[in-house]
C-alpha cells in the first residue's frame, strides 16, 4: 500500500496537519501570525544554503529557521524595536539573503523553485514519511511535555514566572519545534503555505473550543481532515496538493464560522 | 505582639535608559499586615513589585525573602484576549494541578464560586479580580501581592474588594502588600502606607501620611480629600449600595493602634459589628 505515491502523500500530509494545528495554537494566542511568516522566508535561505553546502535541505532548514527564531527571542530583548519591525526585518533579509547566496553560488532553484514554495508531496518517498511520522509523534510528545508552562506564559508572562514556571525553556524548545514543523511542513504544503497550516486549522478551532486544550486537539483533528480532504480534492479536480490543502483548510475554518452561531440559535429555539 | 516578617527590601535601586526607576527604597511587610504602595503614573510601582518578585533584579540593593514564605500574585493586567479560550476552572490550575474542591473552594472564598464554567474572557472587571484572587490563594500564600486589586472596578465593587481582601488577611493571617494609585478607600483598608515617587517619600500609618508635605503635593487637592475621610470617617469605611453582593464579607477596620513606641506596631482588631446587611 505504501508503494502508492498518492497514500504516501497522503499519510504525509496528514502527520504534518495533525502537528501543525497544535502548534499553531500558541502563534495565534501570541498573536505571531507574522512570526510564521518569518519562519518560512527564512526557510527559504536554508534551501540556498542546503544546495550551497550540499546537505538535505530539510537540515538547512531547520537550523536557519531555529536560528531565525531565536535571533528574534534575542533582539525582542535586547533591540528597543516593536515586534512586527523585528519580524519584517528577519523576514525580508532573510529571503533576500538566500536568493543573493544563490546568485552568487551561480546555482539556480529554477524549477525547484515552485516545489519548495507550494511544496511537491507527490514526490515524498517512503523515507520521508518515517521522518515526518516519527518526527511529528516526537514533537507532539515534547509540546505535551511543556504545554502547561506554555499555556501559562501565554497567559501571563511574570505571573508564570513569579510562580516558577520554566519560562525560557519552554520557549526555547518552542522554537525547535516550530522550525521543525516548517522544515517538514516544507516538503508538504512548501514554505509559503505552511505558515496557513500553522495558523488556519488553529484559527478554525477557536470559537468551538472552552479550553486551551480542546482548542489544541481540534486544530490537530481539522488540521487531518484538511489534509486528508485537500489531498483528495486534489486528485479529483487535479488540482496541486499544496495550495488545495490550504483552500480545504479555509473551507473548515469557515465552517466553523457557521457552527458557533448556528448552535446558539438552535439552543434558543428549545 | 509576634510579628514576622515576610519580605524585606533594603537600598533597592534601578536605572533604566539613563532614568532612575527606583532610588534606595526600604520596604517590609509582615505577617498580618496590609501594606499599600500609592504613587502617582509611573512612579515605580510596578518595577517595585517586580523587584519584590524576584522578577527584576535590582542594579543595587537587596531583597530578602525566606524560601519557605509562598507568595500569591495578582496582576495589574492579564492581556487575555477572545483568541485563547480559558474557563475560569482552567485558569485556576494554570500553574500548579489543585483539585477540584479546591479550586471550588478557593472560587467560594471570593464569592467568585458560580464562574467555575466560565470563560475568562467572559467575565466583568470585578469578577476577573475575584477570580485572580482566588487563584492567588489556591497556592495558600503567606504574602499576597496585589498590583492594582480594583483596576477595571467600578466605584460600587471597590469597597467591596477591599473588604474582601481584609477579611482574607483576617481568616488567614498572611501579610498583603497592595499597589494602588487610588486614594479614597484604600486608605481605610490600610495598616501602613508607602507613598513611592520614584523613591519613598513617605510612610506610615494612613492617618500621618496624609498629612505629610510630599504626599500634599504629589496629590494635590485630592489629598485633601482623603484627609478629610480620615478625619471624619476613619472609624469606617463608606459602605456602597448592596449591588454587588459579597458573600460573607466583613467591613475592613482600619485598625487600633496598640502600642505607641515610636515604631508604627499595628494590628487589624476583628470587627463583630461590622457585617453586611444582606441586599
Amino acid at each position: 500500500m505504501l508503494d502508492d505515491f498518492f497514500v504516501r502523500a497522503l499519510l504525509v500530509s496528514v502527520g504534518i496537519g495533525a502537528v501543525a494545528g497544535p502548534l499553531g495554537c500558541f502563534l495565534l494566542w501570541r498573536r505571531m501570525a507574522y512570526f510564521g511568516d518569518t519562519m518560512a522566508h527564512s526557510a527559504l535561505l536554508g534551501v540556498a544554503l542546503g544546495i550551497i553546502l550540499g546537505t538535505s535541505p530539510i537540515v538547512s532548514v531547520f537550523a536557519i529557521v531555529f536560528i531565525a527564531a531565536l535571533s528574534l527571542l534575542f533582539l525582542q530583548k535586547a533591540v528597543h524595536l516593536a515586534s512586527d519591525t523585528l519580524l519584517g526585518l528577519l523576514s525580508h533579509s532573510a529571503l533576500a539573503l538566500g536568493v543573493v547566496i544563490l546568485a552568487l553560488s551561480g546555482s539556480t532553484l529554477g524549477h525547484g523553485l515552485l516545489s519548495y514554495l507550494f511544496g511537491d508531496v507527490l514526490a515524498v518517498t517512503r523515507g520521508d514519511l518515517i521522518v515526518v511520522w516519527a518526527g511529528g509523534l516526537v514533537c507532539l510528545a515534547v509540546l505535551a511535555y511543556i504545554w502547561r508552562p506554555l499555556v501559562a506564559l501565554t497567559v501571563h508572562e511574570d505571573l508564570a514566572r513569579a510562580e516558577d514556571s520554566p519560562v525560557e525553556r519552554s520557549q526555547i524548545i518552542y522554537m525547535i519545534l516550530i522550525a521543525g514543523a516548517v522544515a517538514a511542513g516544507m516538503k508538504v504544503v512548501g514554505v509559503l503555505l505552511i505558515v496557513a497550516l500553522l495558523i488556519i486549522p488553529a484559527a478554525a478551532a477557536q470559537s468551538l473550543s472552552r479550553t486551551p486544550e480542546q482548542m489544541a486537539v481540534l486544530a490537530a483533528v481539522i488540521g487531518m481532515i484538511a489534509s486528508s480532504g485537500g489531498m483528495y480534492g486534489s486528485l479529483v479536480l487535479d488540482t496541486p496538493s499544496g495550495p488545495s490543502i490550504v483552500v480545504m483548510a479555509l473551507i473548515l475554518f469557515l465552517v466553523s464560522l457557521v457552527i458557533r452561531p448556528l448552535s446558539r440559535v438552535l439552543e434558543s429555539v428549545q | 505582639m509576634e510579628s514576622t516578617r515576610l519580605i524585606e527590601a533594603r537600598g533597592v535601586s534601578i536605572r533604566r535608559k539613563g532614568q532612575q526607576l527606583l532610588h534606595a527604597i526600604d520596604i517590609s511587610v509582615d505577617r498580618g499586615e496590609v501594606v499599600t504602595l500609592i504613587g502617582p503614573n509611573g512612579a515605580g510601582k510596578t518595577t517595585l513589585v517586580r523587584v519584590l518578585l524576584g522578577l527584576l533584579q535590582p542594579d543595587s540593593g537587596r531583597v530578602q525573602r525566606d524560601t519557605s514564605v509562598r507568595v500569591g500574585y495578582v496582576p495589574q493586567h492579564l492581556h487575555l484576549n477572545s483568541t485563547m479560550p480559558i474557563s475560569v476552572k482552567r485558569m485556576m490550575g494554570l500553574t500548579g494541578r489543585p483539585s477540584l474542591n479546591a479550586i471550588k473552594a478557593a472560587l467560594e472564598e471570593t464569592g467568585a464560586e458560580k464562574l467555575i464554567e466560565a470563560r475568562m474572557s467572559d467575565l466583568s472587571g470585578g469578577e476577573l479580580r475575584r477570580v485572580l484572587l482566588s487563584r492567588a490563594l489556591l497556592r495558600h500564600p503567606d504574602l499576597l501581592i496585589l498590583d492594582e486589586p480594583v483596576q477595571g472596578v467600578d466605584y460600587i465593587g471597590e469597597a467591596d474588594l477591599y473588604a474582601l481582601i481584609a477579611e482574607i488577611v483576617a481568616r488567614h493571617g498572611c501579610g498583603v502588600l497592595m499597589v494602588s494609585h487610588d486614594l479614597h478607600i484604600v486608605m481605610a483598608a490600610t495598616d501602613r502606607v508607602v507613598c513611592l515617587n520614584h523613591h519613598i517619600c513617605c510612610t506610615g500609618v494612613p492617618q500621618d501620611v496624609v498629612g505629610h508635605d510630599e504626599f500634599q503635593r504629589l496629590f494635590g487637592t485630592r489629598a485633601g480629600a482623603v484627609t478629610a475621610l480620615y478625619q471624619h470617617s476613619h472609624d469606617h469605611v463608606h459602605e456602597s449600595a448592596d449591588v454587588v453582593p459579597v458573600p460573607k464579607a466583613v467591613v475592613p477596620v482600619s485598625g487600633e493602634v496598640v502600642a505607641a513606641t515610636g515604631e508604627n506596631s499595628y494590628r487589624r482588631m476583628p470587627h463583630p459589628g461590622g457585617k453586611r446587611d444582606a441586599g
